[in-house]
Protein backbone atom coordinates (compact mmCIF):
# COMPACT_ATOMS: atom_id res chain seq x y z
CA UNK A 1 0.00 0.00 0.00
CA UNK A 2 1.07 3.63 -0.86
CA UNK A 3 1.69 5.50 2.13
CA UNK A 4 1.81 9.03 0.07
CA UNK A 5 -0.13 9.85 -2.57
CA UNK A 6 0.10 13.16 -4.44
CA UNK A 7 -3.15 13.42 -6.64
CA UNK A 8 -3.19 15.95 -9.32
CA UNK A 9 -1.70 18.67 -7.22
CA UNK A 10 -1.33 22.08 -8.86
CA UNK A 11 0.25 24.73 -7.14
CA UNK A 12 0.11 28.46 -7.73
CA UNK A 13 0.87 31.98 -5.93
CA UNK A 14 -2.02 34.17 -8.07
CA UNK A 15 -0.83 34.38 -11.68
CA UNK A 16 2.54 33.03 -10.59
CA UNK A 17 2.14 28.83 -11.49
CA UNK A 18 4.68 27.08 -9.36
CA UNK A 19 3.85 23.31 -9.76
CA UNK A 20 1.27 21.54 -12.05
CA UNK A 21 -0.10 18.39 -12.66
CA UNK A 22 1.95 16.07 -9.93
CA UNK A 23 0.55 12.49 -10.08
CA UNK A 24 2.82 10.28 -8.05
CA UNK A 25 3.10 7.72 -5.38
CA UNK A 26 5.38 6.76 -2.44
CA UNK A 27 6.17 3.78 -0.69
CA UNK A 28 6.48 3.58 3.12
CA UNK A 29 10.36 3.26 3.46
CA UNK A 30 11.50 4.92 -0.10
CA UNK A 31 14.39 7.90 0.37
CA UNK A 32 13.04 10.59 -2.37
CA UNK A 33 15.55 13.43 -2.82
CA UNK A 34 14.44 15.63 -5.22
CA UNK A 35 16.15 18.24 -7.59
CA UNK A 36 15.85 20.79 -10.09
CA UNK A 37 16.99 24.70 -10.65
CA UNK A 38 16.18 26.87 -7.65
CA UNK A 39 12.66 28.35 -7.87
CA UNK A 40 11.08 25.55 -9.75
CA UNK A 41 9.04 24.91 -6.78
CA UNK A 42 10.55 21.58 -4.94
CA UNK A 43 10.56 23.25 -1.81
CA UNK A 44 6.95 24.31 -2.40
CA UNK A 45 5.91 20.40 -2.86
CA UNK A 46 8.09 19.77 0.46
CA UNK A 47 5.68 22.64 2.17
CA UNK A 48 2.98 20.73 0.60
CA UNK A 49 3.81 17.77 2.10
CA UNK A 50 4.64 19.32 5.26
CA UNK A 51 1.28 21.22 5.57
CA UNK A 52 2.54 24.81 5.68
CA UNK A 53 1.27 25.22 2.53
CA UNK A 54 -1.66 23.99 0.65
CA UNK A 55 -2.11 23.38 -3.04
CA UNK A 56 -4.43 25.12 -5.33
CA UNK A 57 -5.96 22.56 -6.80
CA UNK A 58 -5.93 18.88 -6.11
CA UNK A 59 -4.88 17.17 -2.82
CA UNK A 60 -2.46 14.83 -0.77
CA UNK A 61 -3.08 11.54 0.41
CA UNK A 62 -1.24 10.19 3.63
CA UNK A 63 -2.57 6.68 3.88
CA UNK A 64 -5.45 7.27 2.09
CA UNK A 65 -6.57 10.24 3.73
CA UNK A 66 -6.27 14.21 2.82
CA UNK A 67 -2.90 15.46 4.53
CA UNK A 68 -3.24 17.75 7.91
CA UNK A 69 -3.23 21.10 6.53
CA UNK A 70 -1.29 22.34 9.12
CA UNK A 71 2.10 20.66 10.62
CA UNK A 72 1.52 17.74 13.20
CA UNK A 73 3.72 15.31 14.24
CA UNK A 74 3.25 12.83 11.50
CA UNK A 75 6.00 14.53 9.67
CA UNK A 76 9.00 15.82 10.72
CA UNK A 77 10.73 18.22 9.22
CA UNK A 78 14.78 19.56 9.40
CA UNK A 79 15.17 23.17 7.74
CA UNK A 80 18.71 24.51 6.48
CA UNK A 81 18.91 26.63 9.29
CA UNK A 82 16.76 27.75 12.50
CA UNK A 83 15.59 24.30 13.21
CA UNK A 84 16.76 24.05 16.92
CA UNK A 85 15.36 26.37 19.39
CA UNK A 86 18.47 29.17 20.30
CA UNK A 87 16.97 29.24 24.35
CA UNK A 88 17.39 25.59 24.78
CA UNK A 89 20.47 23.42 25.68
CA UNK A 90 20.98 20.18 23.56
CA UNK A 91 19.36 18.32 26.08
CA UNK A 92 16.44 20.55 26.69
CA UNK A 93 15.85 21.03 22.75
CA UNK A 94 15.49 17.07 22.56
CA UNK A 95 13.47 16.48 25.50
CA UNK A 96 11.10 19.32 24.63
CA UNK A 97 9.53 17.25 21.97
CA UNK A 98 8.09 14.42 24.35
CA UNK A 99 7.39 17.11 27.36
CA UNK A 100 4.38 18.77 24.45
CA UNK A 101 2.54 15.24 24.74
CA UNK A 102 3.22 14.46 28.11
CA UNK A 103 2.29 18.30 29.91
CA UNK A 104 -0.32 19.83 27.76
CA UNK A 105 -0.62 22.21 30.08
CA UNK A 106 2.97 23.12 31.17
CA UNK A 107 4.65 21.51 28.48
CA UNK A 108 7.37 20.59 31.44
CA UNK A 109 7.77 17.12 32.98
CA UNK A 110 9.07 16.08 36.62
CA UNK A 111 10.82 13.69 38.89
CA UNK A 112 9.87 10.04 36.99
CA UNK A 113 8.38 11.15 33.81
CA UNK A 114 11.18 13.80 33.21
CA UNK A 115 13.96 10.28 33.60
CA UNK A 116 12.65 8.89 31.41
CA UNK A 117 11.72 11.25 28.83
CA UNK A 118 15.88 12.50 29.39
CA UNK A 119 16.93 8.88 28.86
CA UNK A 120 15.27 8.15 25.60
CA UNK A 121 16.84 11.44 24.57
CA UNK A 122 19.87 10.92 25.74
CA UNK A 123 19.58 7.65 23.60
CA UNK A 124 18.87 10.23 20.41
CA UNK A 125 21.25 12.29 21.30
CA UNK A 126 23.93 9.53 21.45
CA UNK A 127 22.81 8.13 18.13
CA UNK A 128 23.59 11.42 16.09
CA UNK A 129 26.74 11.81 17.99
CA UNK A 130 26.26 14.87 20.19
CA UNK A 131 26.44 12.71 23.84
CA UNK A 132 29.52 15.12 24.31
CA UNK A 133 27.63 18.59 23.87
CA UNK A 134 23.98 17.99 26.02
CA UNK A 135 24.65 20.97 28.33
CA UNK A 136 25.73 23.49 25.07
CA UNK A 137 23.05 26.17 23.43
CA UNK A 138 23.05 25.95 19.80
CA UNK A 139 24.93 29.23 19.18
CA UNK A 140 27.61 27.33 20.86
CA UNK A 141 27.56 24.75 18.26
CA UNK A 142 29.16 24.12 14.55
CA UNK A 143 26.62 23.80 11.37
CA UNK A 144 26.57 20.22 11.66
CA UNK A 145 26.69 19.65 15.28
CA UNK A 146 23.32 21.90 14.87
CA UNK A 147 21.96 19.93 12.30
CA UNK A 148 22.57 16.56 14.07
CA UNK A 149 20.88 17.80 16.93
CA UNK A 150 17.44 18.92 14.46
CA UNK A 151 17.81 15.46 13.89
CA UNK A 152 17.80 14.14 17.13
CA UNK A 153 14.81 16.32 17.60
CA UNK A 154 12.69 15.15 14.82
CA UNK A 155 13.49 11.38 15.93
CA UNK A 156 12.02 11.99 19.04
CA UNK A 157 8.60 11.93 17.74
CA UNK A 158 8.73 8.80 15.48
CA UNK A 159 7.20 10.45 12.12
CA UNK A 160 6.34 8.22 9.25
CA UNK A 161 7.52 11.06 7.09
CA UNK A 162 11.33 13.04 7.70
CA UNK A 163 10.98 16.20 5.73
CA UNK A 164 14.88 18.01 4.95
CA UNK A 165 14.80 20.76 3.29
CA UNK A 166 18.45 21.29 1.88
CA UNK A 167 19.83 19.96 5.06
CA UNK A 168 23.15 20.07 4.41
CA UNK A 169 23.58 23.22 1.97
CA UNK A 170 25.17 24.98 4.61
CA UNK A 171 28.08 22.40 5.64
CA UNK A 172 31.48 22.35 4.72
CA UNK A 173 31.58 19.10 1.80
CA UNK A 174 33.97 17.00 4.48
CA UNK A 175 31.10 17.13 7.43
CA UNK A 176 28.32 16.84 4.27
CA UNK A 177 29.77 13.27 4.24
CA UNK A 178 29.85 12.06 7.62
CA UNK A 179 25.44 13.62 7.50
CA UNK A 180 25.46 11.65 4.55
CA UNK A 181 26.27 8.60 6.83
CA UNK A 182 24.20 9.83 9.87
CA UNK A 183 21.03 10.36 7.81
CA UNK A 184 21.23 6.51 6.06
CA UNK A 185 22.03 5.36 9.31
CA UNK A 186 19.01 7.18 11.05
CA UNK A 187 16.76 5.89 7.65
CA UNK A 188 17.17 2.44 7.81
CA UNK A 189 17.02 1.90 11.66
CA UNK A 190 14.18 3.98 11.88
CA UNK A 191 12.07 2.84 8.73
CA UNK A 192 11.43 6.25 7.67
CA UNK A 193 10.20 7.92 4.66
CA UNK A 194 12.31 10.63 3.78
CA UNK A 195 11.68 13.60 1.09
CA UNK A 196 15.21 15.54 0.63
CA UNK A 197 15.56 18.86 -1.22
CA UNK A 198 18.77 19.43 -2.36
CA UNK A 199 20.96 21.58 -4.68
CA UNK A 200 24.14 18.91 -5.10
CA UNK A 201 22.83 16.41 -7.62
CA UNK A 202 25.58 14.36 -6.60
CA UNK A 203 24.06 14.25 -2.97
CA UNK A 204 20.63 13.26 -4.33
CA UNK A 205 22.28 10.00 -6.33
CA UNK A 206 24.24 9.04 -3.22
CA UNK A 207 20.81 8.76 -0.76
CA UNK A 208 18.09 8.67 -2.32
CA UNK A 209 16.23 5.58 -3.27
CA UNK A 210 14.46 7.44 -5.95
CA UNK A 211 15.35 10.64 -7.47
CA UNK A 212 11.97 13.20 -8.62
CA UNK A 213 13.88 15.85 -11.43
CA UNK A 214 11.96 19.29 -11.45
CA UNK A 215 11.46 21.09 -15.02
CA UNK A 216 9.21 23.19 -16.94
CA UNK A 217 7.97 21.57 -19.50
CA UNK A 218 5.81 24.27 -20.72
CA UNK A 219 7.29 27.30 -22.26
CA UNK A 220 5.47 30.92 -22.75
CA UNK A 221 8.01 33.51 -23.98
CA UNK A 222 5.37 36.17 -23.81
CA UNK A 223 4.12 35.07 -20.23
CA UNK A 224 7.60 33.07 -18.19
CA UNK A 225 5.25 32.05 -15.14
CA UNK A 226 2.28 31.09 -16.99
CA UNK A 227 3.15 27.10 -17.04
CA UNK A 228 4.55 25.61 -13.42
CA UNK A 229 7.40 22.84 -13.51
CA UNK A 230 6.38 18.67 -13.54
CA UNK A 231 8.70 15.84 -12.34
CA UNK A 232 10.49 15.40 -15.72
CA UNK A 233 11.90 12.49 -14.15
CA UNK A 234 11.09 9.79 -11.69
CA UNK A 235 14.31 7.11 -11.27
CA UNK A 236 14.73 4.26 -9.18
CA UNK A 237 17.77 4.54 -7.36
CA UNK A 238 17.57 0.95 -5.76
CA UNK A 239 19.98 -1.18 -7.87
CA UNK A 240 23.67 -0.35 -9.60
CA UNK A 241 22.17 -0.85 -13.05
CA UNK A 242 19.66 1.98 -12.37
CA UNK A 243 22.12 4.14 -10.58
CA UNK A 244 23.92 4.28 -13.99
CA UNK A 245 21.06 5.31 -16.04
CA UNK A 246 20.15 7.31 -13.66
CA UNK A 247 23.36 9.08 -13.94
CA UNK A 248 23.74 9.73 -17.28
CA UNK A 249 20.52 11.58 -17.48
CA UNK A 250 21.18 13.36 -14.70
CA UNK A 251 24.36 14.51 -16.21
CA UNK A 252 23.15 15.70 -19.33
CA UNK A 253 20.33 17.17 -17.66
CA UNK A 254 22.59 19.61 -14.97
CA UNK A 255 24.11 20.57 -17.87
CA UNK A 256 21.13 21.56 -19.34
CA UNK A 257 19.00 23.13 -16.48
CA UNK A 258 20.68 23.15 -13.25
CA UNK A 259 24.06 24.84 -14.87
CA UNK A 260 26.49 23.75 -12.46
CA UNK B 1 50.41 55.81 10.87
CA UNK B 2 46.99 54.30 11.14
CA UNK B 3 44.00 56.08 9.68
CA UNK B 4 41.83 57.76 12.58
CA UNK B 5 38.99 55.12 11.74
CA UNK B 6 41.49 52.19 12.76
CA UNK B 7 43.01 54.05 15.69
CA UNK B 8 41.28 51.94 18.91
CA UNK B 9 42.30 53.77 22.24
CA UNK B 10 43.75 51.51 25.32
CA UNK B 11 41.72 50.42 28.58
CA UNK B 12 43.11 53.26 30.94
CA UNK B 13 42.84 55.88 27.91
CA UNK B 14 39.32 54.95 27.02
CA UNK B 15 38.73 55.71 31.01
CA UNK B 16 40.56 59.08 30.85
CA UNK B 17 38.70 60.36 27.80
CA UNK B 18 35.23 59.17 29.48
CA UNK B 19 36.15 60.70 32.41
CA UNK B 20 37.32 64.42 30.71
CA UNK B 21 34.02 65.42 29.82
CA UNK B 22 32.49 65.22 32.99
CA UNK B 23 35.56 67.16 34.92
CA UNK B 24 35.56 70.18 32.30
CA UNK B 25 31.78 70.75 32.97
CA UNK B 26 32.83 71.03 36.88
CA UNK B 27 35.19 73.14 36.44
CA UNK B 28 33.17 74.85 34.34
CA UNK B 29 30.57 75.39 36.26
CA UNK B 30 32.79 76.24 39.73
CA UNK B 31 34.56 79.01 37.73
CA UNK B 32 31.04 80.31 36.71
CA UNK B 33 29.24 80.16 39.69
CA UNK B 34 32.55 81.47 41.49
CA UNK B 35 32.40 84.68 39.58
CA UNK B 36 28.92 85.79 39.86
CA UNK B 37 29.04 84.74 43.48
CA UNK B 38 31.91 87.49 43.47
CA UNK B 39 29.55 90.22 42.05
CA UNK B 40 26.57 89.24 44.14
CA UNK B 41 27.23 86.77 47.03
CA UNK B 42 22.71 86.02 47.05
CA UNK B 43 22.96 84.89 43.61
CA UNK B 44 20.77 81.72 42.93
CA UNK B 45 21.58 80.75 39.68
CA UNK B 46 24.98 79.10 40.45
CA UNK B 47 25.02 78.05 44.03
CA UNK B 48 28.53 77.01 45.17
CA UNK B 49 29.09 73.40 45.96
CA UNK B 50 29.05 74.47 49.46
CA UNK B 51 25.54 75.81 49.27
CA UNK B 52 24.14 73.04 47.26
CA UNK B 53 25.51 70.60 50.00
CA UNK B 54 24.03 72.26 52.33
CA UNK B 55 20.65 72.05 50.64
CA UNK B 56 21.46 68.10 50.29
CA UNK B 57 21.68 68.23 53.97
CA UNK B 58 18.67 70.09 55.14
CA UNK B 59 16.05 67.99 52.19
CA UNK B 60 18.28 64.17 53.28
CA UNK B 61 19.31 64.22 56.65
CA UNK B 62 17.61 66.66 58.55
CA UNK B 63 13.90 66.19 59.49
CA UNK B 64 11.40 68.66 57.86
CA UNK B 65 10.44 71.18 60.71
CA UNK B 66 6.70 70.83 59.78
CA UNK B 67 6.03 67.43 58.93
CA UNK B 68 9.02 65.09 60.80
CA UNK B 69 9.89 63.48 57.59
CA UNK B 70 12.69 63.47 55.78
CA UNK B 71 11.76 65.11 52.53
CA UNK B 72 14.38 63.74 49.78
CA UNK B 73 13.46 60.32 50.89
CA UNK B 74 10.01 60.41 50.85
CA UNK B 75 10.24 61.76 47.53
CA UNK B 76 12.48 59.19 46.08
CA UNK B 77 10.51 56.63 47.88
CA UNK B 78 7.02 58.04 46.26
CA UNK B 79 8.66 58.49 42.88
CA UNK B 80 10.27 54.88 42.55
CA UNK B 81 7.00 53.45 43.80
CA UNK B 82 5.05 55.45 41.02
CA UNK B 83 7.38 54.49 38.00
CA UNK B 84 7.80 51.14 39.16
CA UNK B 85 4.17 50.27 39.18
CA UNK B 86 3.97 51.63 36.06
CA UNK B 87 7.02 50.14 34.09
CA UNK B 88 5.80 46.60 35.44
CA UNK B 89 2.13 46.97 34.71
CA UNK B 90 3.38 48.42 31.29
CA UNK B 91 5.66 45.41 30.76
CA UNK B 92 3.02 42.97 31.33
CA UNK B 93 0.74 44.73 29.44
CA UNK B 94 3.07 44.57 26.83
CA UNK B 95 3.96 41.33 27.17
CA UNK B 96 0.32 40.19 27.21
CA UNK B 97 -0.67 41.94 23.99
CA UNK B 98 2.49 41.80 21.83
CA UNK B 99 2.30 37.91 22.00
CA UNK B 100 -1.54 37.61 21.58
CA UNK B 101 -1.17 40.07 18.14
CA UNK B 102 2.54 38.53 17.61
CA UNK B 103 1.17 35.12 17.31
CA UNK B 104 -2.54 34.84 16.44
CA UNK B 105 -3.61 36.44 13.07
CA UNK B 106 -7.05 36.73 13.90
CA UNK B 107 -6.14 38.69 17.01
CA UNK B 108 -3.97 40.53 15.25
CA UNK B 109 -5.98 41.86 12.75
CA UNK B 110 -8.74 43.57 15.05
CA UNK B 111 -6.02 44.76 17.74
CA UNK B 112 -2.67 46.23 15.36
CA UNK B 113 -4.77 48.90 13.64
CA UNK B 114 -6.13 50.56 16.98
CA UNK B 115 -2.93 50.22 18.72
CA UNK B 116 -1.36 51.60 16.04
CA UNK B 117 -3.54 54.71 16.25
CA UNK B 118 -3.61 54.59 20.16
CA UNK B 119 0.00 55.10 20.20
CA UNK B 120 0.06 57.96 18.46
CA UNK B 121 -1.94 59.74 20.86
CA UNK B 122 0.20 62.12 22.68
CA UNK B 123 -0.52 61.30 26.73
CA UNK B 124 0.31 64.52 27.79
CA UNK B 125 -2.48 65.82 25.57
CA UNK B 126 -5.03 63.12 27.77
CA UNK B 127 -3.62 64.05 31.08
CA UNK B 128 -6.80 66.35 32.02
CA UNK B 129 -8.90 63.34 30.72
CA UNK B 130 -6.86 60.88 33.51
CA UNK B 131 -7.22 64.20 36.26
CA UNK B 132 -10.63 64.13 35.56
CA UNK B 133 -11.29 60.16 35.87
CA UNK B 134 -8.92 58.89 37.87
CA UNK B 135 -8.60 61.95 40.34
CA UNK B 136 -5.37 63.25 41.75
CA UNK B 137 -4.57 60.37 43.50
CA UNK B 138 -1.52 57.96 42.43
CA UNK B 139 -3.86 56.17 39.89
CA UNK B 140 -3.67 58.81 37.48
CA UNK B 141 0.00 59.28 37.64
CA UNK B 142 0.43 55.43 37.24
CA UNK B 143 -1.99 55.80 33.92
CA UNK B 144 -0.03 58.43 32.69
CA UNK B 145 3.01 56.52 32.73
CA UNK B 146 1.36 53.26 31.10
CA UNK B 147 -0.46 54.99 28.94
CA UNK B 148 2.71 56.85 27.87
CA UNK B 149 4.98 52.90 27.27
CA UNK B 150 2.79 50.73 26.89
CA UNK B 151 1.65 51.04 23.51
CA UNK B 152 5.62 51.25 22.56
CA UNK B 153 6.03 48.05 24.31
CA UNK B 154 3.16 46.10 22.68
CA UNK B 155 4.12 46.70 19.68
CA UNK B 156 7.77 45.97 19.90
CA UNK B 157 6.82 42.58 21.57
CA UNK B 158 4.63 42.29 18.77
CA UNK B 159 6.55 42.76 15.94
CA UNK B 160 9.46 40.73 17.58
CA UNK B 161 7.21 37.54 18.11
CA UNK B 162 6.80 38.03 14.60
CA UNK B 163 10.33 38.22 13.18
CA UNK B 164 11.09 34.90 15.22
CA UNK B 165 11.97 32.44 12.14
CA UNK B 166 9.14 30.79 11.12
CA UNK B 167 11.21 27.75 10.70
CA UNK B 168 10.82 27.74 14.88
CA UNK B 169 7.37 27.85 14.88
CA UNK B 170 7.04 25.11 12.71
CA UNK B 171 9.40 22.90 13.94
CA UNK B 172 7.62 22.79 17.44
CA UNK B 173 4.36 21.84 15.44
CA UNK B 174 6.17 19.17 13.94
CA UNK B 175 7.00 18.26 17.50
CA UNK B 176 3.53 17.96 18.89
CA UNK B 177 3.26 21.54 20.29
CA UNK B 178 -0.34 23.46 20.56
CA UNK B 179 -0.52 27.22 20.33
CA UNK B 180 -0.76 27.46 24.01
CA UNK B 181 2.84 25.38 24.27
CA UNK B 182 4.04 27.02 21.70
CA UNK B 183 3.29 30.30 23.00
CA UNK B 184 4.91 29.78 26.40
CA UNK B 185 7.93 27.04 26.07
CA UNK B 186 9.37 28.73 22.47
CA UNK B 187 8.37 31.84 21.68
CA UNK B 188 7.82 33.83 25.81
CA UNK B 189 11.11 32.11 26.88
CA UNK B 190 12.87 33.78 23.25
CA UNK B 191 10.80 37.26 23.76
CA UNK B 192 11.36 37.44 27.69
CA UNK B 193 15.14 39.02 26.98
CA UNK B 194 13.76 41.65 24.32
CA UNK B 195 11.19 42.59 26.87
CA UNK B 196 13.93 43.52 29.11
CA UNK B 197 15.62 45.27 26.07
CA UNK B 198 11.87 47.28 25.46
CA UNK B 199 11.57 48.14 28.91
CA UNK B 200 15.08 49.87 29.26
CA UNK B 201 14.25 51.66 26.25
CA UNK B 202 11.14 53.10 27.65
CA UNK B 203 12.14 53.89 30.98
CA UNK B 204 13.14 57.50 29.61
CA UNK B 205 9.95 58.12 28.74
CA UNK B 206 8.53 56.88 31.85
CA UNK B 207 10.33 59.34 34.20
CA UNK B 208 9.36 62.25 31.76
CA UNK B 209 5.57 61.30 32.31
CA UNK B 210 6.00 60.98 35.67
CA UNK B 211 7.89 63.88 36.48
CA UNK B 212 5.33 65.73 34.56
CA UNK B 213 2.61 63.96 36.39
CA UNK B 214 4.24 65.06 39.65
CA UNK B 215 4.62 68.84 38.58
CA UNK B 216 1.37 69.26 37.83
CA UNK B 217 -0.72 67.35 41.25
CA UNK B 218 1.48 66.07 43.86
CA UNK B 219 1.76 65.98 47.88
CA UNK B 220 5.68 64.66 47.29
CA UNK B 221 7.95 63.55 44.64
CA UNK B 222 11.16 64.17 42.97
CA UNK B 223 9.17 65.88 40.21
CA UNK B 224 6.64 67.75 42.89
CA UNK B 225 9.66 69.14 44.72
CA UNK B 226 12.10 70.30 41.73
CA UNK B 227 8.62 72.37 40.36
CA UNK B 228 8.04 73.44 44.11
CA UNK B 229 11.18 74.92 44.80
CA UNK B 230 11.65 76.35 41.54
CA UNK B 231 9.10 79.36 43.02
CA UNK B 232 12.12 80.06 45.11
CA UNK B 233 14.78 79.81 42.28
CA UNK B 234 16.21 77.43 44.54
CA UNK B 235 18.82 75.90 42.43
CA UNK B 236 20.83 74.67 45.61
CA UNK B 237 17.59 72.01 45.23
CA UNK B 238 17.40 71.25 41.89
CA UNK B 239 20.87 70.29 40.65
CA UNK B 240 21.02 67.40 43.12
CA UNK B 241 17.50 66.59 42.85
CA UNK B 242 18.23 66.23 38.97
CA UNK B 243 21.41 64.47 39.48
CA UNK B 244 19.84 62.26 41.85
CA UNK B 245 17.12 61.35 39.50
CA UNK B 246 19.68 60.81 36.79
CA UNK B 247 21.26 58.63 39.17
CA UNK B 248 18.17 56.71 39.41
CA UNK B 249 17.34 56.21 35.86
CA UNK B 250 20.74 54.91 34.94
CA UNK B 251 20.83 52.17 38.48
CA UNK B 252 17.22 50.48 37.23
CA UNK B 253 18.54 50.06 33.60
CA UNK B 254 21.72 49.40 34.44
CA UNK B 255 20.22 46.29 37.12
CA UNK B 256 17.47 45.51 34.53
CA UNK B 257 20.68 44.85 31.97
CA UNK B 258 22.52 42.81 34.73
CA UNK B 259 19.50 41.06 35.09
CA UNK B 260 19.01 40.00 31.48
CA UNK B 261 22.32 38.79 31.42
CA UNK B 262 22.31 36.57 34.26
CA UNK B 263 18.66 35.22 32.83
CA UNK B 264 19.30 34.68 29.63
CA UNK B 265 23.07 34.25 28.88
CA UNK B 266 22.26 32.53 25.33
CA UNK B 267 20.42 35.70 24.13
CA UNK B 268 23.73 37.80 24.95
CA UNK B 269 26.07 35.46 23.87
CA UNK B 270 24.16 35.55 20.83
CA UNK B 271 23.90 38.68 19.88
CA UNK B 272 27.42 39.27 20.95
CA UNK B 273 28.77 36.77 18.41
CA UNK B 274 26.63 38.55 15.66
Amino acid sequence: MSLLKIDNVWKSYGDVQILERLKLTVNEGEFVSMVGASGCGKTTLLKMILGSETATRGQILLNDQPISPEPNEARGIVFQKYSVFPHLTVLQNVMIADEFSASPFLGRCFGQQKRKIKDKAMSFIEAVGLGHATGKYPHQLSGGMQQRLAIAQALMKSPKILLLDEPFGALDPGIRKDMHQLIRKVWKENKLTIFMVTHDIQEGFELGSRLWVFDKVRHDPQAPTAYGAQITYDLPLTTEKQQVTGQTIAEKYVKKVVNL
Amino acid sequence: MKKLMNIEPSRSLKGFLALVPFVLILMLYWTASNERLAENPYDKLLPSFTQISDAVDRMAFTEDKRSGEYLFWQDTGASLYRICIGIGISAAVGLLFGMLSGLLPVFRSGFSPLITIVSLIPPMAILPILFITFGLGELAKVMLIIIGTAPVIIRDIQSHVRQLPSEILIKAQTLGASTWLVAIRVVLPQIMPRLVSAMRLSLGTAWLFLIAAEAIAAQEGLGYRIFLVRRYMSMDVILPYVMWITALAFAMDFSLRKFSELCFPWYHQQEAGK
